[in-house]
């Protein structure tokens, strides 16, 4: 579904992502870990298309179709979706108006007529269930005063309304209590299906308790330095990142 | 994002102003200029009486000595007062107009608008009077409204059938010598609605005046009295449009509003007057004296404007609060694109005890144009517990267009509270990628939290204007992104 080749990519001239290789399959759930300022947003922000992020080198295809041609929303429609890690606030636009125009904007690129109003607002009741969210969240502006927790509910909620087919969660663990941790993840489970994939950012391993990931990537330097199962994130968890950098910059040196 | 910007411009160049039409009416005008003798055939033509002449003229000899204003934050190329035509009608048979003798093609003129003349076509509950340059030419659903005893209808009716009533109002809340627009517009308005609610009478619908620009070359200056009686309630609509041309045309209208004791008159405008093209040639100058003054005690008076038109705006519809418990309020949705120009903003004067007035002004500024809110709070020595609440938003949009924000306070009585909210802001990158990623495109991105950042304004104006509202916000946004 996804394959990421060699891809190198910068910001404001300075290179962030510096060869990364990356292949998602229908029905994974991958996690990418790493030390603060590895690149991992970056690459999320390859992925979904932000403009200031430039792709300097490699390829990112989705279904085989080069996504680095297409709009943001030309990506969204295709069924990429992102959970962002600092959703942002807009005032007096109600959730149900702004989930009504994107669900709408996903019919209408599928060739489908708008959904009435009842029918969307019995599809938010079930999604509201399914991810465990508190139906007062919905009635109010999109994000506008909601404390870290709601803002990262919101969110799982918005990717259940809208199915994508590939979501990536960036650093949606971050700030959550322990509740909240678990009302997200279950979310996240819930949703999960044969036919669409998962890429989990985080820092710490904590959140893959909940979501169990199919592979763990270390990014360091705006490489994948080290792929694996589950056991990664334990034993990273258990040592740090401390002994990944050391072989990696050992193995830098041995190759020179 | 390069095919982002490509669709974009191709909409805008493609969506231009869509009442820029010219309709081909009889008409009766007449030749360019201003003095003393075209008052006088103005006088004539509208076959007033003698205390009409009388008024004008004086307004004009006041005139005369005025100069323009200007303190307001605005670039007004000169205008040649000589070069304009002050009256200029549909040509009219004798007799009172039913439908059967309108023009067709005038009909057909509000039929584009949208504004249908037809009782039995016309949305549900609102009497509408159409004004055409110089000239009423129709108002709906005055038997209806003669039932309840209120009066709807032009200003000339007005001047002719209730003659005792205009005279007793007019000029009351804003006086000839006022300032240089008003006077002017004292001198030589043509028509315009008048609105009388007697006492313990509940408006049923909603009244509302059209104004539409004709003719090349003419100014229009219109003039609407309404008043509202003891325990009285009416809510009041006004709509513009104009043709697209190359020229500027002046437009110096005068709304006053009489509210007595436990009256309420609700007054929204959607002003949507052609605002000149990309590179700001031609445009209505909009310089507009609104007033109305809360006399009775518990009595409250309410503007809304959406203000999406015009190449220049110069507006502050005002309220004084002389009834004791009077409340005022202001709402206001401003934006300019492209090189419009607008200073608008209001004036509170609170005069009775206990008084209340808010003011709620967003401004929107995107293009290379300019906007200023101008707003003055007053409380008089005898005052007590006034309050008012301000609050003052701009909203920026690219890099190339200017917010400003110029309130003054007066108070005189230490028993007010007087409080003042200002912000200004940009449309972040962020909100529109947040939409983006969730399939929104960047145009009804910026629509929707534009929409959003005034929503607390449209929600104010009557329901079925506050959608026509929220599709002019967008429509008058588009290409400020780019």
């Amino acid at each position: 579904m996804l394959t990421i080749k060699d891809l190198h990519a910068e910001i404001d001239g300075k290179d962030i992502l510096k060869g990364i290789n990356l292949e998602v399959h229908p029905g994974e759930v991958h996690a990418i870990m790493g030390p603060n300022g590895s690149g991992k947003s970056t690459l999320a922000s390859a992925i979904v298309g932000r403009d200031y992020v430039a792709i300097t080198q490699g390829q990112i295809l989705y279904f085989r179709e080069d996504l680095t041609a297409l709009s943001p929303e030309e990506r969204a429609l295709k069924g990429i979706f992102l959970s962002f890690q600092y959703p942002v606030e807009i005032p007096g636009v109600s959730m149900v108006n702004f989930l009504r125009a994107a669900v709408n904007e996903q019919r209408k690129y599928k060739g489908e007529g708008p959904m009435s109003p009842s029918d969307f607002l019995k599809l938010m009741r079930e999604k509201k269930k399914l991810v465990g969210i508190d139906s007062a969240l919905t009635n109010r502006s999109v994000n506008e005063g909601f404390s870290g927790g709601e803002k990262k509910k919101n969110e799982i909620f918005q990717m259940a309304m809208l199915e994508p087919k590939l979501a990536i969660l960036d650093e949606t663990d971050s700030g959550l209590d322990i509740d909240a941790l678990r009302t997200v993840a279950n979310g996240v489970n819930a949703l999960k299906k044969p036919d669409n994939a998962t890429i989990v950012i985080t820092h710490y391993q904590r959140l893959l308790n909940y979501i169990v990931p199919d592979y763990v990537h270390v990014l360091y330097k705006g490489k994948i330095i080290k792929s694996g199962g589950k056991e990664l994130a334990y034993d990273l968890e258990e040592k740090g990142y401390d002994w990944l950098k050391e072989e990696y910059e050992n193995s830098l040196n041995g190759s020179l | 994002m390069e095919k982002d910007q490509d669709k974009i411009l191709k909409n805008v160049t493609e969506n231009e102003y869509k009442y820029g039409f010219v309709s081909d009416i009889e008409m009766d005008s007449l030749p360019k200029g201003l003095n003393e003798e075209v008052i006088r055939q103005i006088w004539k033509l509208k076959q007033e009486p003698e205390w009409m002449l009388d008024f004008r003229l004086k307004a004009y000899r006041q005139w005369q000595k005025m100069e323009m204003p200007q303190w307001p934050h605005l670039q007004i190329p000169e205008i040649d007062y000589q070069d304009i035509i002050y009256y200029a009608a549909p040509k009219k048979k004798e007799g009172p107009a039913s439908l059967d003798e309108v023009d067709p093609e005038l009909i057909d003129t509000f039929n584009k608008l949208g504004i249908p003349l037809e009782e039995q076509e016309r949305l549900a509950g609102v009497a509408v009077d159409a004004v055409i340059d110089s000239q009423s030419v129709k108002t709906t659903f005055q038997e209806t409204l003669a039932e309840l005893g209120i009066i709807f209808c032009s200003m000339s009716d007005a001047i002719r059938d209730y003659p005792d009533l205009v005279k007793k109002y007019l000029g009351s809340v804003v006086p000839y010598s006022d300032n240089y627009f008003a006077a002017l517009n004292s001198a030589v308005f043509g028509d315009g609605s008048f609105a009388y609610i007697p006492k313990g009478v509940r408006c049923p619908m909603e009244l509302s005046t059209y104004f539409r620009i004709n003719l090349a070359d003419t100014g229009q200056f219109e003039r609407t009295l309404i008043v509202a009686e003891e325990d009285s309630y009416v809510s009041y609509l006004e709509g513009c449009t104009a043709p697209m041309r190359d020229e500027n045309q002046l437009h110096a209208a005068i709304v006053e509003i009489i509210v007595m004791d436990d009256a309420e008159v609700k007054y929204s405008t959607v002003q949507n007057w052609y605002p000149g093209n990309k590179e700001g040639k031609g445009g209505i100058y909009n310089f507009v004296t609104k007033r109305g003054i809360c006399k009775g005690n518990n009595s409250k008076l309410s503007w809304t404007q959406v203000e999406t038109g015009s190449a220049i705006t110069w507006k502050y519809p005002s309220t004084i609060l002389k009834g004791d418990n009077a409340i005022a309020e202001f709402y206001s949705v401003a934006l300019t694109n492209n090189y419009q120009q607008a200073d608008t903003g209001t004036k509170m004067i609170h005069i009775g005890k206990n008084t209340r007035s808010t003011i709620v002004s967003k401004g929107i500024s995107a293009g290379n144009s300019n906007n200023s809110y101008r707003g003055l709070v007053k409380v008089m020595k005898k005052a007590e517990n006034a309050r008012n609440y301000s609050q003052c938003d701009s909203l920026l949009i690219g890099d190339q267009c200017g917010a400003h924000t110029f309130p003054y306070l007066e108070v005189d009585n230490k028993s007010a509270v007087v409080e003042h909210e200002a912000t200004t802001s940009k449309i972040g990158e962020d909100q529109i990628f947040y939409c983006n990623q969730r399939g929104i495109s960047t145009e009804d991105a910026i629509g929707m939290i534009v929409n959003g950042y005034a929503r607390e304004v449209l929600n104010q104006l009557p329901m079925e204007f506050a959608v026509e509202a929220q599709k002019l916000l967008q429509i008058s946004l588009e290409g400020s992104v780019g």
